[in-house]
């Protein structure tokens, strides 16, 4: 799995950090998200794909690699 | 036109007064008698028939009314929709024929890129880090509310003394408010939203708050003290009046929203006591029960968007101008995205509920609501193992008026020798 972030789109809601704080977290000056790991180990994807799913501004994108 | 099922699907109760497909319809409002958690019922009909479907506003505009998850979740986060209250028709009788613009500061009612100026700026003041560090002073003044109900005993109304204070006391110490000014405030929040004062009321209501504001806005531009109104007064390039409206803005959305989250989240509660007791049976259900609540009662359960371009969306054409309506209560009940969706399921992964909104202007304040709840419900189920109402529940005096919903006051009493 191989994650990117759009900062432009991020709306600092705190979702991605939230659901999969292990991946994601949050830049404390202007509160916009930050790619704490871009292809996260298996046993994080699945809150990795939450945390694209939910995110209010389409801001994260899961690129799926076909084995792990 | 487009092709529409002509009848409902057959395992779908048929409610007396549908109306056929074709015509338009309004905005149910009434929430069905003795339940006071549910939706209005013909919500569920509408949603199940047609989740887009045309609705006649009370000016006469013919506009949209959206109550599917699915299509209620794109309208949020799509930028054709407006949030400019200028282009919006109303969806419930008695309020004024047009609203005027969002005032300086309402970043509600504002779109790219005016909305995002002051989105930008605050947004790192409300992460999510910065909202847990002030978990031990949540749990500071919960356990002080707390204590002065236990020493006055029982009955107590919830309201005044555990669910405005906390959150007040909480909005007040971030923005830097004197905690002298809070009742004021309340006051004067409380007429903003309710429906039932004319919008002059309103208007009225909100510029004291904004007088009081501005005040102190002066102040901490000469003397910058530890909190959020003085660091946005020091880099935050905004005018004077900006930041008031900002301040003001922050303030009664912190006032008047937590605190009827935690009233009716007490009331849901004790009107369901197998949930009740698999929470206080396992600790480790409170964040899921707090989502759970928030979908359960989605206490802002209605929200309105203008079209600013021709929006094709459900195979319906909607037109550039036309307002939307998007029922959140009723997404929140969508049995396509919550199975089983009117019941109060703390056992239930609730995420993905659109209780704080979506896209752009979902909830700046979410994260803090979260934290106040998450601390306040489970504090106040342990210090009070035998919480119950002190009325009858058909005597729980219901919100039905407010743009946010909840109760105005929440009787309960709890044995005092057990009390702790
Ligand atoms: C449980 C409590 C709360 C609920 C249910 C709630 C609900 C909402 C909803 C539905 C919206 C979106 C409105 C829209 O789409 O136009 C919103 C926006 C907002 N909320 Fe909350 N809110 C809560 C607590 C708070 C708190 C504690 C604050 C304190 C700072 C806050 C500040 C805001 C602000 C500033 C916005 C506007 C965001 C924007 O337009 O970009 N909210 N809230
Ligand atoms: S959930 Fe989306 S909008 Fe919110 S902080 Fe994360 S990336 Fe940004």
């Amino acid at each position: 799995m191989k994650l990117s972030v759009d900062r432009e789109r991020c709306c600092g809601a705190g979702m991605c950090a939230l659901t999969a704080p292990e991946v994601f977290d949050q830049d404390d000056e202007d509160g916009r998200v930050l790619l704490r790991d871009p292809q996260p180990p298996h046993r994080h994807h699945a809150a990795a794909r939450e945390a694209a799913a939910i995110c209010p501004a389409a801001a994260i994108t899961v690129i799926e690699a076909r084995e792990t | 036109m487009q092709q529409q099922p002509s009848t409902p699907p057959p395992t779908e109760p048929t409610l007396p007064a549908a109306a056929p497909l074709s015509e338009p319809v309004t905005l149910p409002t009434t929430r069905p008698t003795g339940c006071p958690f549910d939706p209005p019922a013909e919500l569920a009909q509408l949603r199940e028939e047609q989740p887009l479907r045309r609705m006649q506003y009370p000016d006469g505009h013919l506009g949209w009314l959206a109550t599917g998850h699915s299509v209620v979740r794109s309208i949020l986060a799509d930028s054709r929709f407006s949030s400019r209250y200028e282009l919006m028709h109303l969806p419930l009788p008695g309020g004024p024929g047009e609203l005027p613009p969002a005032p300086p500061g309402d970043m509600s009612g504002l779109d790219a890129p005016e909305h995002t100026r002051y989105r930008r700026l605050l947004m790192g003041k409300f992460t999510v880090r910065r909202m847990r560090e002030l978990t031990a002073r949540v749990e500071e003044i919960t356990a002080e509310h707390l204590d002065a109900m236990e020493r006055r005993g029982g009955p107590v109304d919830l309201v005044t003394a555990f669910a405005q204070p906390v959150p007040a006391l909480m909005i007040c110490e971030l923005l830097g408010v004197p905690a002298a000014d809070r009742d004021i405030f309340q006051r004067h929040t409380a007429a903003v939203t309710d429906q039932s004062t004319t919008l002059e009321d309103q208007m009225a209501a909100y510029t004291a708050i904004q007088e009081i504001i501005h005040g102190l806005v002066l102040a901490k531009r000469a003397r910058p003290t530890d909190d959020l109104l003085s660091d946005l007064a020091q880099d935050g390039g905004l005018t004077d009046e900006e930041l008031a409206g900002v301040g003001a803005f922050l303030l009664g959305a912190g006032l008047d929203t937590t605190a009827n989250m935690l009233a009716l989240g007490t009331f849901a509660l004790l009107s369901n006591p197998d949930q009740l007791a698999a929470l206080r049976s396992d600790s480790g259900l409170a964040d899921q029960t707090v989502e759970e609540l928030m979908r359960y009662l989605t206490i802002a359960d209605t929200g309105i968007r203008a079209a600013l371009e021709d929006v094709e969306l459900e195979g319906q054409l909607i037109k550039a101008g036309e307002t939307v309506t998007v029922s959140i209560q009723a997404a929140n009940r969508d049995p396509k995205r919550f199975p089983e969706p009117d019941a109060l399921d703390v056992h239930r992964k609730a995420t993905g509920h659109l209780s704080f909104g979506h896209g752009a202007h979902q909830c700046l304040g979410q994260q803090l609501a979260r934290v106040e709840m998450r601390v306040a419900f489970p504090a106040l189920l342990t210090r009070f193992p035998t919480l119950r109402l002190a009325v009858a529940p058909e005597d729980v005096p219901l919100r039905t008026r407010s743009n946010i919903y909840g109760v105005h006051r929440l009787p309960v009493t709890w044995d005092q020798e057990s009390g702790r």
